[in-house]
């Protein structure tokens, strides 16, 4: 049997079962995405997308679904106190899939805003539900997308109405927390109107020492002249895998920063597509890995310069300790039409071990003649030049390698474009190189 | 006090130092002069640990201690400090970092407590003064982007922050103008104390009109050929290192 079909006669099954606990504007699109998945099946290593993770064996083993949307007895607000210190922000919880309910939803968010739950909003909220969402995520093309809009029952919906600026960032909590090896399949709908601003920081963490699957499916719209920080921070479990695809469109003069960074994770891979629908919009795409033992960290990003006179910058870097492998593939591509496209690519890693693996391959695929394109990728150990400067200064080994690989990965977290996570960033990098991560101070599960 | 007996070092398999011998009392002034190549810089290497150099013979103590024996921040801590040749740039570490790490690790050796944060400022400001530093090379990145003159300077600087009881200046004048001597060569009387030793390495005269030397050696060859008072550096400076070579009978 292969892997695909205990998920086929699952969904053959319990469709009804999966509709009831979901809403009409994400059922509508399930026959169609079953159908593609049917076709798809799951991404293997055939595929170039997916190259260096082979996607389809993290399915392989047998996880539950909690088609049925039981309640597990948790309550994150009790557990989870980590929020960033000095950060006011609006926190929310998912738990597994589902938005937390006793979240405070209208607390503090400007008028017409909405955050909650996508498959309640689907309800009181239809219009907004099904005029975007599964509209940038291509269910024909991507067998991840396929699965995921399948069995996604809920998730969270964000939206910014026209001209409405959201002050406070929001912070949304993922939380897996199953007492049995479990999947969560998770839908985040995010939708600014033009001439919106608002800022997202979504983290992941993992409650139990289960095996978790996590897909996620984000998709972004961002208006004419809007801004939209995104940052994504994950701190899970060796036992983790997380598969996560960013659809992101962008209109004209829109700006959007997105910075992914993994702490601490299983087996992740995030793909990221952003596609300029509109000229002059600016994207910012930044991540960091930092990965030890066995841990895999698989970056896919896609830029379409579809349109004329749009900028692109990237910068990823990795820091791989022990047996740890790393992959980073980028493609740029600027269509015929898209002049004076300003795009720039970096990659940078560290390779600490002769076990650790990276895989980069930065891709500029450029049609058109009068653009500015730069792209580069390097791969390299600590400079022991500098290492020795600093122990001629005293200062240890240890915390000669700990100084460069801070200022090593310093320049992603400085993109930050809030204060106090950069110095919440600085302290968990700090603590993550000192080997002493998930011991945090007033969280009642690191203990 | 540092004692050299026979010392013998080779990098890649190739001789440098053939047999080095060499006593710095507390509160002397060594000057090491000598053509390109005969191993100047080598010494000084080696005697800060820098593991591309293995040492084949000979010892080294300081102060009593085995310094061979020692990693490179270990002797450090004893106090052996070098001004670079040429100092390393590490782009992304703010001297602020670099230097509470390397005063706090100092402290920690000698038993004492870290420096708070407003303390350690202090001191980064009066040692700054004191070598005529400017503020806004103290605020960035360890030598990220510096002139040549700036780095030196800020070798000094770092000397002034560790107060080592032996210093080696490898060529700290080389490729300075006139001002940027004159700043570094004040700046390293001002710190030299009646029990503190120093190794000056040099091709030139010109710091050692700032930086008196009790004893001069030429090194040739990987051997000290020659070893006189002051006058030794002027009679060097007029007259090149021929007359040595010929002395050594070559």
């Amino acid at each position: 049997m292969n892997i695909e079909q205990q998920y086929i006669d699952l969904y053959d099954q319990q469709k009804a079962v999966i509709c009831k606990h979901s809403a009409e504007a994400m059922n509508l699109l399930r026959p169609d995405a079953f159908s593609h998945f049917k076709t798809l099946g799951f991404p293997t290593k055939k595929l170039e997308k997916y190259k260096y993770t082979d996607v389809s064996k993290a399915f392989e083993p047998n996880y539950g679904l909690n088609l049925n949307q039981l309640q597990f007895p948790v309550n994150p607000y009790e557990v989870f106190k980590c929020d960033v210190p000095n950060m006011s922000t609006a926190l929310h919880f998912v738990v597994n899939d589902a938005f937390y309910t006793q979240s405070p939803t209208k607390a503090g968010l400007p008028e017409g805003v909405l955050f909650g739950s996508l498959k309640e909003m689907a309800k009181t909220h239809a219009d907004i539900v099904k005029k975007y969402y599964g509209k940038l995520a291509d269910t024909s093309k991507d067998g991840v997308t396929a699965f995921n809009t399948t069995f996604a029952e809920d998730g969270v919906l964000f939206y910014v109405p026209k001209n409405v600026i959201v002050e406070k960032p929001i912070q949304l909590v993922n939380i897996l927390r199953s007492d049995v090896d479990l999947i969560a399949n998770r839908r985040i709908l995010i939708v600014m109107e033009d001439g919106s601003q608002a800022r997202l920081l979504i983290c992941d963490h993992t409650m139990d020492k289960v095996k978790f699957l996590a897909t996620q499916v984000i998709e972004v719209f961002v208006g004419k002249n809007s801004v939209f920080d995104l940052y994504e921070l994950e701190e899970t479990d060796v036992n983790s895998v997380r598969i996560s695809n960013l659809y992101l469109r962008q209109e004209a003069d829109s700006n959007v920063l997105l910075n992914g960074m993994t702490l601490h994770n299983g087996s992740t891979r995030n793909m990221t597509q952003v596609t300029f629908a509109g000229e002059g919009a600016e994207l910012n795409a930044y991540g960091m890995a930092i990965a030890d033992k066995e841990e895999r960290v698989d970056n896919n990003i896609f830029v379409d310069h579809a349109v004329p006179r749009c900028t692109s910058n990237q910068l990823f870097k990795y820091v791989l300790d022990d047996k740890s492998v790393g992959a980073f593939a980028g493609l740029v591509l600027v269509r015929p039409d898209a002049q004076h496209t300003n795009s720039k690519q970096t990659n940078r890693n560290l390779c600490n071990t002769s076990d650790a693996h990276m895989y980069t391959q930065p891709q500029l695929e450029i049609y058109a003649d009068d653009v500015k394109c730069y792209h580069g990728a390097t791969v390299g150990q600590l400079d022991d030049d500098a290492l020795f400067y600093m122990r001629s200064r005293g200062i240890s080994q240890t915390e000669a390698r700990l100084l460069l690989m801070f200022a090593f990965v310093n320049d992603v977290i400085d993109t930050i474009r809030l204060d106090a996570l950069k110095d919440r960033l600085h302290m968990l990098v700090e603590k993550r190189f000192r080997g002493n991560l998930g011991q945090c101070d007033n969280c009642s599960f690191c203990k | 006090m540092l004692e050299i007996k026979d010392l013998h070092a080779s990098i890649n398999g190739k001789e440098i130092l053939k047999g080095i011998d060499l006593i710095v009392k507390p509160g002397e002034a060594h000057a090491i002069m000598g053509p390109n190549g005969s191993g100047k810089s080598t010494l000084s290497s080696v005697l800060i640990g820098n593991p591309a150099f293995e040492v084949t013979k000979g010892s080294v103590t300081f102060y009593g201690k085995n310094l061979l024996d020692l990693s490179p921040e270990d002797r450090s801590h004893e106090g052996i400090f070098l001004s670079f040749q040429y100092p390393v740039e590490i782009p992304g570490v703010s001297m602020v970092n670099f230097m509470r790490a390397a005063v706090n690790e100092h402290r920690k050796y000698k038993g004492l407590p870290a420096l708070t944060a407003s303390e350690f400022l202090r001191l980064m400001r009066e040692k700054r003064e004191e070598v005529g530093l400017d503020s806004k090379l103290a605020n960035r990145s360890v030598n990220s982007g510096f002139s040549g003159g700036e780095k030196k300077r800020n070798e000094i600087y770092q000397m002034a922050m560790l107060e080592p009881r032996l210093s080696i200046l490898d060529e700290t004048d080389s490729g300075l103008d006139i001002d940027a001597l004159r700043i570094v060569g004040k700046g390293v009387s001002k710190l030299k104390r009646p029990d503190t030793s120093l190794i000056v390495i040099t091709h030139y005269q010109r710091l050692l009109d700032y930086i008196k030397p009790d004893i001069v050696h030429v090194l040739y060859q990987g051997k000290i050929v020659k070893t006189a008072g002051p006058e030794l550096a002027l009679e060097l400076e007029k007259k090149g290192y021929d007359w040595i070579k010929q002395e050594v009978g070559e």
